[in-house]
């Protein structure tokens, strides 16, 4: 195989675990009011339950950005740049989320921790939205002029069948957060994250299975039908064992439909990184994409030392922290009190002063 | 303006931010890992206290270096395209590796240290403070490996079929002499920053009232913490001027227009003095007065006094052959005064650590309020009401620094091969440069409130009383314990 296949796939395994694993705390994140209510004890044992893990998640994704660089600077560069606003978008997201689960608790304020929830809620959904578009348009392909410069909007990108994918990720994302919480929780967050799993993921059914035909049909190739058999099977297997109380097959369901559907992406899109709606000549391919083989070969040395460490401790801290969280779980909440006392209510200044 | 200016405005504006707190988090990763080290290895609630109120101050500002640092891994691409394009691969990988080693290690083990309180043994805990501590100096390592080959390109060769730089020798770019200078003096820069923070920090509650209540209780938090930041100002401000200055000898040989400009020298001079300060024109053309140092240029430029400085002229004329016509030397006001500040706040910020270790000898840092007579006690009383304004030398020095070296390089990104001008994204209209300059600026100014609000107010708020800073026994593994610590 050629270096530049096996930093394809590497790629999409990187993806895979962006994914996989940041998927789920984007649904956890985007589905706080929901399951939460407007409890603050019971949102608490929400964000705690991918307190210690959504860091090390979010790195998948830089280290998928910095290995496109490394590996295929041309796919790297257009793919940005052509994504402009699109990733202003997702970064002010990840931004104001990331700074939030980090300071929400900081002040002992409702006003200040509503805000902070806005940003964690409206932080998660919107990435999540937005992957799935920016991936729909990967496979779809996009305006790139014959110097591999994209041509199109903003606008363009929001086409029906981008649109659809994003809808994808933004239910199954949501599905898998809530089965997370109901394998990570107990008592009633557990029940209403179950019963707000079976719903959503029966949206995600729908919208999963007419995406995954579209892009079959329009974009596949033979054996991508078997992975996308794979996603389809394992999702619906998903929400039966999670209506049978079988929350770790569910989790694990869901983290192959979401393993399978990338894999059928990136299967579809191969050997193209970027298609060119302009002109099939113009398209970015694993072969006038890449870095050259010395380059790969000293990145694919240090992936194959490295990748298997990392699996190693991030799978070790899914077992420190793999046990039930409950409100009797958490101790007192560390903020400081809410400099003025503020009656409960008024929003204007009340975090701060 | 135009789409160039508008985008190195941007990447100015969200690396100078994101600088402001990478160094805290390197320098405070390391000493907390030391005071959590020393509550190992003694026992001692005090260290533990002191592990946890800089441990909480540290994770508010990671938090910020965090996710200002998404940006920095994407912007290469969504506002750099021509320059990813070009040199992607080599500055490619030196940004891949160090997430793969650098960012995972530090998240991860953070994660598991900020929870893992009550849920790891002792020993295992201590790891993972230093291990994040460890990622956090990988994470510096590569990327200025990744910078340095901006300034001083080796280990490639530019492939005329692909238009592009392309990497030849691997272990040249790790080994490039211009990151063996510039990682030594960054990290000693990241310690004298989150040294100045926590003597900032500790002389703020080491001068408050002795007899209000806890007083004695936070003191004992207090003198280790300021003893270990005096020393380490004074030993890492020692060491930033030394790597400064092997640094600075390596820029006179590979770019030395930057040390022209950095003197605003337009005559190649021999031996040539330093200027301290000048009053004259904005670019430095026209001087009306200033205050010398003699032979100094000569000595930072060739560590001779009598040493030969080239000049801008010179300089341009030489590039002017070399590279086609144009103008090669960088803005020259901004290049000599971000120099001076650079260097003048970072010995000062040192001086005050010597002065402070002096005048806090004789275990007055125990007994702060005790009048000291003469000249000294005069000098005691200041050091105390200025100690709390020290945490802003270092990020000023950083900040110019920073400023220094990449506009020192101008007008290319890539030293001598690729210039700015040619390194935009051209398929990335003004518009939307526009737009995302502004919702970054506007973004960044509320979350620098926001974060320097709850700095403020965790740094006053003092160490948490000794029980609740307990926790750890000897059952600490048992996975169904209550967390003792959770968001």
């Amino acid at each position: 195989m050629e270096l530049t296949d096996v930093w394809f796939i590497l790629i999409a395994v990187l993806w895979v675990g962006y994914f996989v694993l940041e998927g789920f705390d984007f649904g956890v994140g985007m589905l706080l009011p929901v399951l939460g209510g407007r409890d603050e004890q019971q949102r608490r044992v929400l964000i705690n339950t991918i307190g210690p893990v959504w860091d090390g998640n979010e790195v998948w994704l830089l280290v998928a950005g910095g290995a496109t660089f490394a590996a295929f600077p041309e796919w790297y560069a257009s793919l940005f740049s052509g994504f402009y606003l699109a990733l202003l978008l997702i970064l002010v997201a990840l931004i104001l989320r990331g700074v939030a689960f980090e300071y929400r608790g900081k002040v002992d304020s409702p006003a200040w921790r509503a805000r902070w929830d806005v940003a964690i809620i409206v932080g998660s959904a919107i990435p999540a939205l937005l992957w799935g578009v920016a991936f729909g348009n990967i496979v779809r392909g996009v305006q790139l002029d014959e110097n591999h410069h994209y041509v199109g909007n903003l606008f363009d990108l929001l086409n029906p069948y981008a649109l659809l994918a994003g809808l994808v990720t933004l239910t199954l994302f949501a599905t898998h957060g809530a089965i997370f919480v109901a394998l990570k929780t107990d008592g009633p967050i557990r029940a209403r994250a179950r019963a707000c799993a079976t719903r959503v993921g029966v949206l995600c059914v729908v919208l999963a299975a007419a995406f995954l035909l579209w892009t079959q049909l329009s974009y596949g190739r033979t054996w991508t039908w078997v992975t996308a058999g794979v996603a389809a099977v394992a999702l619906i297997g998903g929400l039966l064992s999670n209506l049978r109380g079988r929350e770790g097959w569910a989790f694990l369901a869901t983290a192959v439909t979401i393993a399978a559907a990338t894999v059928t992406l990136f299967g579809d899109l191969y050997p193209h990184v970027l298609p060119s709606t302009v002109d099939p000549a113009y398209g970015l391919t694993v072969d006038n994409a890449a870095s050259t083989p010395y380059t790969l070969k000293i990145m694919t040395w240090v992936a194959v030392v490295f990748t298997p460490i990392v699996l190693a401790y991030q799978a070790w801290t899914y077992w420190v922290f793999r046990k039930r969280l409950t409100v009797e779980h958490l101790p007192p909440a560390g903020g400081l009190p809410a400099p003025a006392p503020t009656p409960v209510g008024t929003s204007a200044g009340a975090g701060r002063s | 303006m135009d789409a160039v200016d508008l985008a190195r405005w941007q990447f100015a504006i969200t690396t100078v931010y994101h600088f402001l707190f990478v160094p805290l988090t390197i320098g405070l990763s390391l000493l907390v890992a030391v005071l959590q080290t020393r509550w190992y290895r003694t026992g001692r609630p005090e260290y533990l206290r002191a592990t946890k109120f800089w441990g909480k101050l540290f994770l508010i500002n990671f938090a910020m270096g965090v996710v200002t640092g998404i940006v920095q891994e994407f912007q290469f691409g969504m506002n750099w395209s021509d320059y990813s394009r070009f040199v992607g691969d080599i500055f490619g990988a030196p940004l891949a590796i160090e997430g793969l080693l650098a960012f995972f290690l530090e998240s991860t083990f953070l994660g598991l240290w900020i929870f893992g309180w009550d849920r790891l043994p002792k020993r295992i805990h201590l790891a993972t403070i230093w291990l994040a501590s460890i990622g956090t100096v990988l994470s510096a390592y590569f990327i200025l490996a990744a910078n340095s080959w901006m300034q001083h390109p080796v280990g490639y060769t530019i492939n005329p079929e692909t238009n592009r730089a392309e990497l030849t020798d691997f272990v040249a770019v790790l080994t490039n002499s211009t990151t063996l200078v510039a990682f030594p003096h960054t990290l000693t820069a990241c310690l004298l920053t989150a040294g100045a923070f926590m003597l900032a920090v500790s002389g703020w509650h080491l001068a408050r009232n002795p007899r209000r209540d806890g007083a004695t209780a936070d003191r004992a938090v207090f003198v280790p913490s300021m003893k270990l930041a005096l020393w380490v100002v004074v030993i890492s401000g020692a060491l930033v001027a030394i790597t400064g200055d092997l640094q600075a000898r390596i820029m006179t040989e590979q770019q030395p227009m930057k040390m022209a400009a950095a003197e605003a020298l337009y005559n190649t001079a021999g031996p040539a003095s330093f200027s301290l300060l000048t009053i004259g024109s904005l670019d430095g053309s026209q001087e009306l007065w200033s205050l010398r140092v003699p032979g100094l240029l000569s000595f930072m430029a060739t560590g001779s006094l009598d040493g030969e400085v080239e000049g801008i002229n010179d300089l341009q004329t030489q590039y002017a052959l070399l590279y086609g016509p144009g103008d090669y030397s960088p803005n020259i006001a901004t290049t000599y005064w971000s120099f001076r500040l650079m260097i003048g706040l970072g010995l000062l910020v040192a001086a005050f650590g010597l002065v402070g270790l002096w005048l806090t000898r004789k275990r007055r840092l125990q007994h702060p309020q005790v009048a000291v007579a003469g000249v000294e006690g005069r000098a005691l009383r200041w050091f105390w009401r200025l100690a709390p304004w020290m945490f802003a030398l270092p990020l000023l020095a950083n900040t110019f620094g920073w400023i220094f070296t990449e506009l020192g390089r101008q007008p290319w990104t890539v030293f001598g091969m690729l210039r700015t001008a040619d390194s935009v994204s051209p398929e990335v209209g003004v518009g939307s440069v526009v737009i995302s300059l502004a919702v970054f600026t506007v973004l960044y100014g509320v979350l620098a409130a926001v974060e320097g609000y709850l700095m403020v107010r965790f740094a006053k708020a003092g160490p948490a009383p000794v029980e609740a800073a307990a926790g750890q026994d000897e059952d600490a593994t048992d996975p169904d314990r209550p967390l003792t610590f959770a968001y």
